[in-house]
């Protein structure tokens, strides 16, 4: 008796399951940008259709069978993860691979950089961006000083971090930052943000192969949203290195992650209501940043706007209008432009008001060709 | 937070499923999954006084005698004298670097004594394939491996003998060859990384230990590591030196329990605390505890009572906070080396013949080598940009060019002569 009664409880939890899920995806419907596929193929060889949760599983996939060092961790990853990043991984590789870790973020990365110092490849999650800061001193003062203290010694290269970032419709505070700019401004470490799945898989394999600490920034909202024919064979995308996504002689649009999105619908926008083509770049890799690409591109076009769903003062686009100001000075026909979050806590329902979005974007790119 | 929520739900689902099976209406009590369940119907509550402290575990007495034969670690002449002249090679040198950083010689230094025989004792019990995490004050450790005062001397001075290039303050050692990790400032940043590195050297025949003080192991990252090394299996031996102050704090503000040792048994951790004043007793401690973590792939928590009668660092006057009587008990009473000397004279090992000449030796020693760091030229000054990235990115590339061009324009404004 007491049997059923709990089934029929465990039956209605579900059923309040679905239940949210369905919730979960009204709330998903209020897109702030149309996907832009990756066309191009990075490697030869067969293609598949992958949404970027399944380019990155197969990213770890090739990992863990290439490499018999490579460990997964962190929390909630030996069931798949809460993204499912890591789904079935466990039960291919074992749980001596793949594994929980306490939920605990500094041990995480404090944990990885050991495994990593000690020879092996290590692959953490911190489940969500907004939750990095408790391992910012593992991260700061340890993983990216440990090669330059010991006169190269030692080291912590074999160590990956991917953490899910940036806005996702309903992200609240906790669920919805993007703090690149805080680990820019850390020597020793390099970032890198993917805008599809392509670029996810391609930039993860180089950041597990790169001899120093790495940290990838998922866009969440792209996990399944962006879908791209997904070469199946391992390839690099290198990171430092900015991609040209449009040409144009106009203004220089510079972003990264789901903004590069948004920055393309912009152009199109701008195309059809000044007739301009904008130039557009996904600058990739945080750091270390493309000077030379984005230097080139604004020589080119004499406008700038960067766009970054973080808040303003601080933002990574300082670095770059301040870097641009002083490259590109004789070449630049009005001030550089940035459109960003604001400097507010990332808000839970006025999130449509706060973001970038695209007519932000197109008012300032307005105001850069009326100067 | 959805996600969050939604996978939380989730798991306790797959959890409570799989747990039906094991449901019966008919039994009395039901597994809690969080606790094992034994059932009480008084309220009272469990504190420190709900069991006695954790007992402290000595081989030599305060006169260096052996109170129980049995647990005489049998060690070897040359063992013995080794562990004996290190110890007293450590004070040596601490006196001079203390001396010399007092004369603004080096720019800053920490003593050891008081704990030569929680370093010496640890390493000696240990293979030095074995890796160790430091804090800053196991200089002892380094000793025991080979590591020279020339190493210690070139680091403190920052020459370029340093295998750290003059980057870091004085007393962050390291070596990649002792395999002993570079010390670093911040405090029990190391404690999860010997816990990931047990975990990626399991089936490799060595084990980890990671030193700390009792301060460190107030810090979250403490806490991280010990529960880390527990759930995740991890062949780490955590070596806590709980010298009763963290600089002016004293044990009684930085914790409220029976010491760190009383943590280890809530973590799951086998744990031993030692008179840390006892070579013996820290020996067999950790070559016990290496043969568990080696055997069972588990980690082992030892802490070690000591008393720091050093000053914290050179940039601390500890009469500030404690009386100096109190400080003279245990440097005349409690004294480790001398403890360790008295064993070893009432064995016939040692004298006051070879004490004077080996003392002489140790001076004679560390006052050459210093002299001769201390004319060594720092490294070439572009060792700044180096490192910070196995290949040098173009940026820094940039910076670095943009200094040397400076530079040559303003040579005499910079140290440069004193850099290779």
């Amino acid at each position: 008796m007491a049997l059923n009664k709990l089934s029929s409880t465990l039956l209605n939890n579900s059923l309040v399951f679905k239940e949210l899920k369905n919730v979960a995806s009204v709330f998903s419907v209020r897109n702030f940008f149309n996907y832009y596929p990756t066309t191009s193929t990075p490697a030869e060889g067969p293609t598949k259709k992958l949404n970027m949760v399944q380019a990155i599983n197969n990213a770890l996939d090739i990992t863990l069978q290439t490499d018999e060092t490579a460990l997964l961790f962190g929390e909630d990853v030996a069931f798949g993860g809460v993204f499912r990043c890591s789904l079935d991984l466990q039960k291919k590789y074992g749980s001596e691979r793949v594994f929980n870790t306490p939920l605990c973020e500094q041990g995480i990365v404090g944990f990885g950089i050991g495994v990593a110092t000690a020879g092996s490849t290590a692959i953490a999650e911190i489940q969500f961006a907004d939750y990095i800061y408790p391992a910012f001193d593992q991260i700061v003062n340890e993983a990216a000083k440990f090669r330059y203290r010991s006169g190269s010694q030692f080291d912590c290269g074999k160590l990956t971090i991917r953490t899910p970032c940036g806005a996702v419709g309903h992200g609240g505070l906790y669920h919805s930052q993007s703090p690149e700019s805080y680990f820019a401004h850390t020597p020793g470490l390099k970032v890198v943000v993917p805008r599809g799945a392509t670029q996810a898989k391609g930039l993860l394999l180089s950041c597990i192969r790169d001899p120093d600490p790495c940290i990838v920034l998922e866009p969440k909202v792209l996990y399944r949203a962006a879908v791209d024919e997904v070469p199946i064979d391992e390839y690099l995308t290198p990171i430092g290195k900015a991609e040209v996504l449009k040409d144009g002689d106009a203004v220089t649009l510079i972003g990264w992650g789901t903004q590069v999105h948004v920055l393309m619908e912009v152009a199109e926008l701008a195309k059809t209501k000044f007739n301009v083509d904008c130039e557009v770049i996904d600058l990739v890799s945080i750091l270390p940043w493309d000077k030379d690409a984005v230097c080139k591109s604004v020589r080119k076009t004499g406008r700038a706007l960067i766009a970054h769903e973080a808040p303003l003062t601080g933002g990574f686009g300082a670095e770059l209008a301040s870097t641009i100001q002083e490259e590109c000075f004789l070449q630049l026909e009005a001030p550089v432009a940035r459109v960003t979050g604001f400097d507010t806590p990332f808000p839970y329902i006025f999130e449509p008001f706060y973001l970038p979005d695209k007519w932000r974007c197109l008012q300032a790119i307005r105001n850069l060709l009326d100067y | 937070m959805f996600v969050r929520q939604a996978s939380a739900i989730l798991r306790r689902y797959i959890k409570t499923n799989q747990r039906l099976k094991a449901f019966s209406t008919t039994s009395s009590s039901i597994d809690y999954p969080g606790a094992q369940v034994i059932w009480s119907d008084k309220l009272s509550f469990t504190n420190s006084h709900s069991y006695a402290p954790i007992p402290t575990y000595r081989v030599l007495n305060s006169q260096g005698q052996i109170k129980n034969a049995s647990e005489d670690p049998n060690l070897c002449k040359d063992v013995l004298e080794k562990m004996y002249k290190d110890m007293v090679l450590l004070n040596v040198m601490d006196k001079i670097l203390y001396e010399s950083q007092r004369q603004g010689r080096i720019s800053f230094y920490m003593t050891n004594f008081g704990e030569e025989a929680t370093h010496i004792g640890s390493a000696a019990a240990l293979s030095v394939d074995d890796l160790v995490y430091g804090q800053y004050r196991e200089a002892g450790v380094l000793l025991w491996r080979g590591f020279t005062i020339a190493d210690c001397v070139s680091q403190c001075y920052g020459n370029k003998e340093d295998g750290g290039k003059g980057r870091q303050m004085p007393v962050h050692y390291g070596s990649k060859k002792l395999n002993f990790v570079t010390i670093s400032s911040p405090l029990t940043t190391q404690m999860p990384q010997a816990a990931g590195a047990a975990y990626a050297l399991k089936g490799k025949n060595k084990v980890v230990i990671c030193y700390f003080g009792e301060g460190a192991a107030s810090e979250g990252d403490a806490h991280a590591a010990l529960n880390f090394a527990t759930t995740l299996d991890c062949p780490v031996i955590f070596f806590c030196r709980n010298n009763g102050y963290a600089i002016s704090t004293p044990a009684d503000e930085q914790y409220r329990g029976d010491g760190i040792a009383a943590r280890g048994p809530g973590y799951g951790l086998n744990t031993l605390r030692v008179d840390g004043n006892d070579v013996f007793a820290v020996y067999n401690a950790t070559l016990k505890a290496k043969d568990f973590a080696l055997s069972r792939n588990k980690p082992v928590l030892i802490e070690a009572l000591t008393y720091r009668v050093s000053h914290h660092s050179t940039s601390d006057d500890s009469s500030a906070y404690r009386s100096t009587e109190e400080v003279a008990h245990w440097v005349t009473n409690q004294n480790p080396v001398n403890r360790f000397r008295l064993y070893l004279e009432q064995n016939n090992l040692w004298d006051e013949g070879r004490e004077q000449e080996w003392a002489k030796e140790c001076r004679k020693n560390v006052l050459t080598v210093f002299g001769a760091g201390e004319k060594e030229a720092k490294p070439h000054w572009k060792e700044m940009f180096t490192d910070v990235y196995e290949e040098m990115p173009d940026h820094i590339k940039t910076q670095m060019n943009q200094m040397a061009e400076h530079i040559e324009m303003y040579k005499d404004k910079y140290p440069v002569k004193d850099f290779s």
